[in-house]
C-alpha cells in the first residue's frame, strides 16, 4: 500500500528536533511541503536560521524515519521561500517548549512570564543564545536563567 | 546586464558574508565575556549561512559546474569581490564590534532594497538574511553605544576604531560598472539612494555613543572589484583555506 500524504505528515511529527527534542520537526513549523513526484515522496523542508547546523542533521533524521517505514525513494528539498517565520510554531509545540524550560515566541519580542515560577518579571541577559533561534533570559524573581525562542 | 555582471554581483555578496563570518569566527573562545563569545559564534554561523544560499547561487549562475564550496575554499585573493572592510583585522573587542556596526548598517539597508530585486532567488535570499541581520545590527549598535559611551578608556578605543576604520566604508556605497548595470537591471537598490538611509542610522547611533565621525570622506578601494586587497585577505585565506589547500577534495 501506498501511504497518503497524510500518513506522511504523521509520521514526520514523530521526528524530534536534535536541539529540542520535544517538539517534533512538524511543531517547528519547519516541514512546508510533502508530496508524491511518481514513486518519490518530495519533502520541502525550511531552515530557521539560514546557518542553523541542524538543519543537515533534521534532513537525515527525515529521511531515516521515512526509510523505517518502507519508504524507499526520498527526496527532501530546501525551501527558504518564504522565509521561516517563529508564527508557524504550532500551539501543541509552544506548550511543549514550555514545559521543557523554554519560553515561546511572542509579538512583544520577549518572554511572556518565567517557563519556570511563571513570573512575568524577567530581564534579557543577551539576545543571543545557545543555539541561533533563541536568546538568553533570566528571572527577575527565582533567578533562574533561560532561553527564549527569538521572535523571527 | 550580462551572467558574467551578475555572477560578479553575486560572489560580493557572498564573499562579504563569507570573509566577515571567518573574522567574527575567530572569536570563537576568546571573546570578554561568555554571552559575547555565543552571540559572535551565532552570527558568524549566520553570516556563513547566508554565504551558502549567494555563492550557491552564484556557482548556478556562473554554470560552470563550479559549487558553493568550490568559491569559497578553491580560490585566491585575486578572486574574491569581498569589500575592504570586512578583511579587516579584529583588533579589540571594541573594533570588532565598530567594524560589525558599519557593516551590519550597510547589510540590512541592502537586503532591504534587494527583497524587492527583479530577481526572485535574489529577492528569497535577502528575505531570509534580513530577518537575521536586524538582529545583528541591534546587538552591535547597543555594543557601539555601550563602549563608546562608556568609560574614558572604552571611549577612547571606540573613537580609535571608528577613525580607522572610516575609510573603509565609502567603498560599499561607491557605484562602479558592477552595481551601476544591477540597478539598471533592478537586481540591487542604487548605492547612492543606501547612503542616505545608512547615515541616518549611524548618525544617531553614534551620537548616543558620544562618538565623533571623522570628516574626512576619502575612501580605500578595490576590495569589491578584487583590484587591490589589502594584504590581510590573503592571510585569513591561509587560514579559512589551508585544509583544502593541504588536502585537495578533502570531504567532511
Amino acid at each position: 500500500m501506498i501511504p497518503t500524504v497524510d500518513m506522511i505528515w504523521g509520521w514526520l511529527n514523530d521526528v524530534p528536533d536534535p536541539e529540542i527534542p520535544v517538539i517534533s520537526v512538524v511543531d517547528l513549523g519547519i516541514v512546508r511541503d510533502v508530496h508524491w513526484d511518481g514513486d518519490t515522496v518530495v519533502i520541502a523542508v525550511t531552515p530557521t536560521y539560514s546557518g542553523c547546523p541542524a538543519t543537515r542533521v533534521i534532513s537525515l533524521d527525515i529521511e531515516t524515519a521515512l526509510r523505517d517505514r518502507g519508504l524507499k525513494s526520498i527526496r527532501i528539498k530546501t525551501q527558504i521561500d518564504p522565509p521561516w517565520t517563529t508564527d508557524w510554531l504550532s500551539d501543541a509545540g509552544r506548550v511543549k517548549l514550555i514545559d521543557y524550560g523554554i519560553a515561546p515566541p511572542t509579538v512583544v519580542g520577549g518572554p511572556a512570564c518565567c517557563p519556570r515560577c511563571k513570573s512575568k518579571q524577567t530581564s534579557k541577559v543577551s539576545q543571543f543564545g545557545s543555539t541561533p533561534c533563541k536568546a538568553l533570559w533570566q528571572c527577575d524573581d527565582c533567578r533562574e536563567p533561560f532561553d527564549y525562542f527569538k521572535c523571527i | 546586464m550580462t551572467q558574467d555582471t551578475y555572477f560578479e554581483f553575486l560572489c560580493r555578496m557572498g564573499d562579504n558574508t563569507l570573509i566577515l563570518g571567518h573574522r567574527v569566527s575567530e572569536w570563537c573562545g576568546h571573546a570578554p565575556v561568555l554571552e559575547e563569545d555565543i552571540a559572535l559564534a551565532n552570527i558568524a554561523l549566520d553570516l556563513i549561512g547566508q554565504t551558502q544560499m549567494w555563492l550557491g547561487l552564484a556557482a548556478e549562475v556562473e554554470g560552470k559546474g563550479r559549487s558553493a564550496d568550490d568559491l569559497a575554499m578553491l580560490r585566491d585573493v585575486w578572486d574574491f569581490r569581498s569589500c575592504l572592510l570586512v578583511e579587516q583585522p579584529n583588533g579589540d573587542f571594541g573594533q570588532t564590534m565598530m567594524r560589525q556596526f558599519l557593516f551590519d548598517a550597510w547589510h540590512l539597508v541592502m537586503l532591504q532594497g534587494l527583497e524587492k530585486s527583479s530577481q526572485p532567488r535574489v529577492a528569497e535570499i535577502a528575505a531570509k538574511a534580513v530577518k537575521e541581520v536586524t538582529y545583528h545590527v541591534e546587538r552591535s549598535a547597543d555594543t557601539v553605544i555601550g563602549l563608546g559611551d562608556g568609560t574614558v578608556e572604552s571611549h577612547d578605543r571606540m573613537q580609535a576604531a571608528l577613525n580607522l576604520l572610516w575609510p573603509y566604508v565609502g567603498e560599499l556605497f561607491t557605484p562602479d560598472a558592477v552595481d551601476i548595470a544591477m540597478a539598471e537591471a533592478d537586481i540591487a537598490p542604487d548605492l547612492s539612494v543606501l547612503r542616505s538611509k545608512f547615515d541616518a542610522r549611524i548618525g544617531g547611533v553614534l551620537a548616543a555613543a558620544t562618538l565623533t565621525i571623522p570628516t574626512n570622506h576619502f575612501a580605500h578601494k578595490g576590495g569589491k572589484s578584487g583590484k587591490q586587497h589589502t594584504e590581510h585577505l590573503g592571510h585569513l585565506l591561509t587560514q579559512m583555506q589551508w585544509l583544502q589547500r593541504a588536502y585537495p577534495g578533502a570531504k567532511w
